[in-house]
């Protein structure tokens, strides 16, 4: 995508409202279970494994691996100018939290499955929506 | 072996309405056509249908028309009528219907499936397979999808067919013989959209819409309705053109229900609803003289056949390639009238009403000795399947 930001339509839940705002401090959050510790995603309203309803969200470092993607050459959504990358980013602190997103600030022959990314977050209105970008800062 | 309700049922009628890439005309206008030639196919009147079922039922581009628009239309008296879009996708419909006859709640049952998606303008986003997306935004499930504009069943097929060529190696030619095989085959069905020759290079030549798929890998939009009546198998020896046995039905919803976070990201839901047809018959996959697989997307033909087990998990590219083996002269002779990339977007039941002909042995390109055939409709979270054959099972 290249010139303004599309429109990112975020249309959020009473449980995703934290997802998309969290952001704001620059930090990643996904849902976690405070009794059997493990991630929610999509969040919803009480944990998937032990049913416990003591979930929240709680900071991811953020990094993670492409496990498939797509490269966009059709306007299906007008803002969302072609060519660009819509990926599922697998999280490292857990790979089955799948996060749809778009691959950002790289070449879009660069992207692969198994590229290593980093999330970043562009603000749309009330919003910060995360998107990943390679993880140069993991690099050395 | 316990009693397989599904035996009781057959289809004993099946129609299609004229099919267009645009016609102009009113879903239930071209639902009422399928559906009258339908129950006069089965050696019925309108007065002998006491049941209803249709999928998703509700009007609109895709929905085409409501299950009561239909019993109003035709001024039915019904014993049981359904309609919904959370079933194994679009054959649920038929599914139900089956049930509602291996029950007693109906005798005769009117399915239909009606989409006016050619005239109707461009589907909504989310919309492909059912699902709920918008472009103002949505809530459910496609919230983490939209805002990122894969706002088009295409854009989550191709994740899936990209790593399916990345683990398997599958390549875009091999994927394209859906599409020729498709195309080749639609030249003998005088309803398919597209019937001008297309060869692999054509194929591999189109413009891409969401990498790795390209046009030709997307079906085409169209006006039609499809209608099949299922009866009591008591019915069968009445049926002018021939009764088709109920051997098995798959409905299995196994895995989480969703096109982002299935736990495979090389097959979908088929996989489950396919192991869940085969636990229901004594028939293997080497019973099966032709497959109607859906082909929404070429990808999803490709995961259906693995689903089905015509070979094994990730050698779906390798069977295809070049088409033999899914040639009309194949071992696993494959969409025979089309399929929805070349005939229409039927949404499955066009593939149903392929099944039909087949069975009876009146389909514009026959198999010999057609006796058993899987059906497979739809993507993502939304999969059905029948396994149909010549007679009563
Ligand atoms: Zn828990």
């Amino acid at each position: 995508m290249s010139g303004d930001n599309p429109p990112r339509f975020v249309l959020a839940s009473p449980e995703s409202e934290f997802y998309w705002r969290s952001g704001a401090d620059g930090r990643l959050r996904i849902q976690r279970c405070g009794e059997c510790s493990r991630w929610v995603h999509p969040p919803g309203p009480a944990c998937p494994f032990c049913h416990s309803r003591r979930v929240g969200p709680e900071p991811v470092a953020g990094t993670g691996t492409v496990a498939t993607y797509t490269i966009n050459r059709k306007e299906w959504i007008p803002g969302f100018t072609p060519p660009y990358v819509f990926a599922f980013v697998e999280l490292d602190e857990d790979p089955t939290v799948r996060i749809g997103t778009n691959i950002v600030d790289c070449e879009i022959e660069e992207v692969e499955i198994g590229m290593r990314v980093e999330v970043l977050f562009e603000e749309s209105g009330e919003w910060h929506v995360p998107l990943f970008r390679p993880a140069v800062t993991e690099e050395s | 072996m316990v009693e397989r309700m599904e035996r009781r049922a057959v289809i004993s009628g099946a129609a299609q309405s004229e099919v267009g890439r645009r016609l102009y005309r009113t879903g239930i206008d071209l639902t009422v056509e399928a559906a009258l030639r339908a129950v006069e196919d089965a050696g019925l009147t309108t007065a002998d249908i006491d049941g209803v079922s249709t999928y998703p039922g509700f009007g609109g581009s895709f929905g085409g028309a409501m299950g009561a628009e239909l019993h109003e239309a035709l001024r039915l008296s019904l014993n049981w009528r359904s309609a919904g879009v959370e079933t194994a996708g679009p054959l649920g419909a038929v599914h139900n219907a089956i049930l509602a006859v291996a029950t007693g709640l109906a005798r005769h049952v009117l399915v239909f499936r009606t989409v006016v998606e050619g005239s109707g303008g461009p589907l909504r986003p989310g919309s492909g397979g059912g699902g709920g997306g918008g472009m103002a935004g949505s809530a459910g499930p496609f919230q983490f999808m939209i805002p990122y504009g894969a706002a088009s069943a295409a854009c989550w097929v191709a994740c899936y067919a990209r790593r399916h060529m990345h683990d398997y190696g599958t390549t875009r030619t091999q994927l394209g013989a859906i599409a020729v095989n498709g195309r080749a085959n639609a030249a003998a069905n005088p309803k398919a959209i597209y019937t001008d020759p297309m060869t692999i290079d054509d194929y591999l030549a189109v413009r891409m819409v969401s990498d790795p798929l390209c046009l030709y890998d997307c079906d085409v939009p169209c006006d039609g309705s499809t209608a099949v009546v299922v009866s009591h198998r008591d019915h069968a020896p009445d049926t002018p053109a021939g009764a088709v046995g109920v051997n098995a039905m798959g409905t299995a919803i196994r895995g989480r229900p969703s096109w982002d976070q299935f736990d495979d990201l090389t097959s979908m839901m088929m996989r489950h609803t396919a192991a869940s047809m085969w636990e229901r018959t004594e028939l293997t996959v080497d019973d099966v003289d032709t497959a109607q697989l859906y082909d929404g997307f070429s990808w999803l033909t490709l995961a259906w056949i693995e689903a089905m087990g015509f070979c094994g998990k990730g050698e779906s590219g390798a069977f295809v390639e070049g088409g033999v083996n899914i040639g009309p002269d194949g071992s696993a002779p494959l969409n025979t009238s089309g399929g929805q990339l070349s005939a229409g977007r039927l949404h499955g039941f066009g593939h149903l009403h392929e099944a039909v002909m087949q069975l009876r042995g009146t389909a514009n390109i026959q198999v010999p000795g057609c006796e058993v055939v899987a059906v497979g409709a739809g993507g993502g979270p939304e999969t059905g399947c029948l396994l149909l054959t010549k007679g009563p099972s």
